[in-house]
């Protein structure tokens, strides 16, 4: 650095110190290990996509009008009139969807190589919750354009609020505003949408980061970094800085994810009706559902489980309960899985099957979310306890049943286990 | 001084009091916001009942009517639709409306004043989408056993033409009947039933 440049340096860094110092414990001298793979990406990825849902935000806001009447036709304003609008808006959506694509990957990342395990149950549990904040993040965002699958989705999910016995029907109503999903609704989504729940997201990302950055990161072998360290220096022998080692390969993996995103971006921002779904280019009209909806594709697997449960009691509420569960349950995989090991690498063929059957069932549940329950056509018999002769309803039963035995039986069969011993050290 | 053995009572006492009345005043504070989130005066007042000329609908005709901000529906049932009624009885979650919402003089067989005009809310009591009518000519989409009635696109519940529900479905109970009165042979109150009933 020149000089002067040093001079004004020097200046900040007698007054604020810990612009290096934080610099150096989050970056500079932050070690990673080594041997990162393709899974490693998706991290940082994230917050790509959560930098990008803000900046793009923030332009959306100043056009859009969050009242029931003038909402949908601000969106198409928006669409047609301002420059630049249309891609504002497509990156938007886009993302969106981007955001869970990149989440998902990141949480499977998780179950692949024991990340959750001691010591980062807090890192998992942090995670959790983004992925819960998200979820309402993205649903309420999903309202604004006020079109028809904005509506009737919104009209479901307040609805499930609704279901829960006593406090219910009044907790759906506060929730609403209004008697029906209304202008009243629509006005309170936004303010959750643009203002609360991005504070939270942050907030808990920070917390996210905080809570990995004490105990340091996991790796494909599963094996803690921090048990050899360089006597000389104290740093971990298998370890590398973030920066700028790991910041130049994410530098790599956002570039190829930015290809990706601006093929879909310019190509298919509709993905076909995944990412914004055809009814939702119609005014939302409280007295006509659309002959088929579905949600976006990333609540699609809980839909189904929804869908799945049958009503006891005279009541629709143990559905609900089943897919809260199956949101729920992921705090608690760090105290189910019992294994020795952390990584699939090391692990036994139990897990690995188990592994396996999971992510079937999740893909087919979240598959099966996206049709109508008819798509498979129905059993050719009839026998007493066919409540339903639809077979994707079957299938979408069995699905649930395995999800959750996934997490149930994880205490016994990762137990159970005949894992491999995991070695001293990293392996590359 | 050693911190253990020599807690000032006074102070600390003072310093509970303190914290149970902030914390009060906190709890006190947030009233004002959870209750903004009611149902404004404006949103209560809305909701008056509504007439409907039914003296033009075709047999087997809906007619979807706004009231209260939900669709209500007005169907001419015709006799094949009011046969159908009795065949699906074995195959209904609850047939004779028991655990279901309708006023007292909807609580017969056909679920309505007058068997040929039925009133319902169109609202599925699963998770609050409208239903749809399908009529026994969709058997393709809906099953060979099909013989007409409602079905949900939201989670596939099914109804007959009194919107009691099929088994199977994930609605708990039928559809509900709103509150309705005739004020002559061709009009319909939807919203009040208090001159009639």
């Amino acid at each position: 650095m020149s000089g002067r440049l040093m001079t004004l340096w020097n200046w900040f860094d007698s007054r604020m110190p810990s612009i290096a110092s934080e610099w150096r414990k989050h970056a500079a001298e932050y070690y990673a290990p080594k041997n990162f793979n393709f899974w490693y990406y998706f991290g940082s990825l994230a917050m790509l996509v959560l930098a990008i849902q803000i900046i793009t935000g923030i332009f959306l806001t100043m056009h859009y009008k969050p009242d029931a009447t003038l909402a949908f036709g601000s969106v198409e304003y928006i669409m047609r009139d301002v420059w630049g609008g249309w891609i504002i808006r497509y990156i938007h959506s886009t993302g969106a969807s981007a955001f869970f694509i990149v989440v998902y990957l990141h949480m499977f990342r998780g179950l692949l190589y024991g990340s959750y395990k001691r010591p980062r149950e807090l890192v998992w549990i942090f995670g959790v919750l983004i992925y819960l904040t998200l979820m309402g993040e993205a649903f309420f965002g999903y309202l604004l354009p006020w079109g028809q699958m904005s509506y009737w989705g919104a009209q479901v999910i307040v609805n499930l609020f609704g279901t829960i016995p006593l406090v219910g029907p009044d907790l759906a109503l506060w929730i609403r505003g209004d008697y029906v999903v209304g202008d009243a609704t629509l006005n309170r989504f936004f303010a959750l949408h643009v203002i609360a729940f991005p504070l939270v997201l942050l907030g808990l990302v920070v917390t996210h980061i905080l809570a990995l950055h004490d105990v340091g990161s996991n790796n494909p072998d599963g094996v803690e970094i921090k048990k050899h360290k360089d006597p000389a220096t104290g740093h971990p022998v298998d370890g590398i800085p973030f920066h700028p080692y790991y910041t130049v390969k994410d530098l790599v993996g956002a570039i190829v994810f930015l290809a990706i995103f601006c093929t879909i971006l310019f190509f298919t921002p509709e993905m076909g009706g995944y990412f914004l779904e055809y009814n939702n280019f119609i005014p939302a009209d409280p007295l006509k559902t659309p002959p088929h909806i579905a949600p976006v594709w990333y609540f699609t697997p809980y839909y189904t489980i929804l869908r799945a449960v049958p009503p006891l009691f005279n009541s629709q509420f143990p559905g609900v309960l089943a897919m809260g569960i199956a949101t729920m349950i992921l705090f608690f995989l760090p105290w189910l899985d019992r294994s020795p090991v952390k990584s699939i690498r090391y692990r036994g063929t139990l897990y690995k099957s188990a592994l396996t059957v999971f992510v079937v069932s999740f893909l087919v549940l979240g598959y099966l979310g996206t049709e109508p329950t008819t798509v498979w056509g129905q059993f050719g018999f009839d026998a007493f306890f066919l409540d339903t002769k639809d077979v994707a309803t079957w299938v979408g039963r069995l699905c649930s049943v395995l999800y959750f035995l996934f997490f149930l039986l994880m205490p016994w069969y990762t137990a159970r286990d005949r894992c491999q011993p995991e070695p001293d050290r990293v392996t590359m | 001084m050693s911190a253990s053995d020599s807690i000032d009572r006074t102070r600390r006492n003072l310093i509970v009091a303190t914290s149970i009345a902030g914390g009060a005043a906190g709890v006190a504070a947030a009233v004002p916001f959870v209750v903004s989130m009611w149902p404004s005066e404006r949103a209560k007042a809305a909701g008056a009942p509504v007439e409907v000329d039914i003296s033009k609908m075709e047999p087997g005709e809906l007619k979807v009517i706004e009231w209260r901000g939900k669709p209500v529906w007005v169907i001419r049932r015709t006799k094949e639709m009011l046969d159908s009624l009795k065949a699906v009885a074995g195959r209904l979650t609850d047939p004779g409306s028991r655990s279901s919402a309708q006023p007292d003089y909807a609580k017969n067989e056909t679920r309505a004043r007058k068997p040929e005009v039925m009133v319902m809310e169109g609202v599925c009591t699963h998770l609050g989408c409208s239903p749809q009518m399908k009529t026994a000519a969709a058997k393709g989409e809906m099953g060979a056993d099909w013989i007409g009635g409602f079905y949900c696109p939201c989670h596939g519940s099914k109804f007959d033409y009194a919107g009691r529900v099929f088994k199977g479905a994930p609605a708990p109970i039928n559809l509900p009947v709103p509150p309705y009165e005739y004020l002559s042979e061709t009009k319909i109150l939807i919203g009040d039933d208090k001159k009639g009933a």
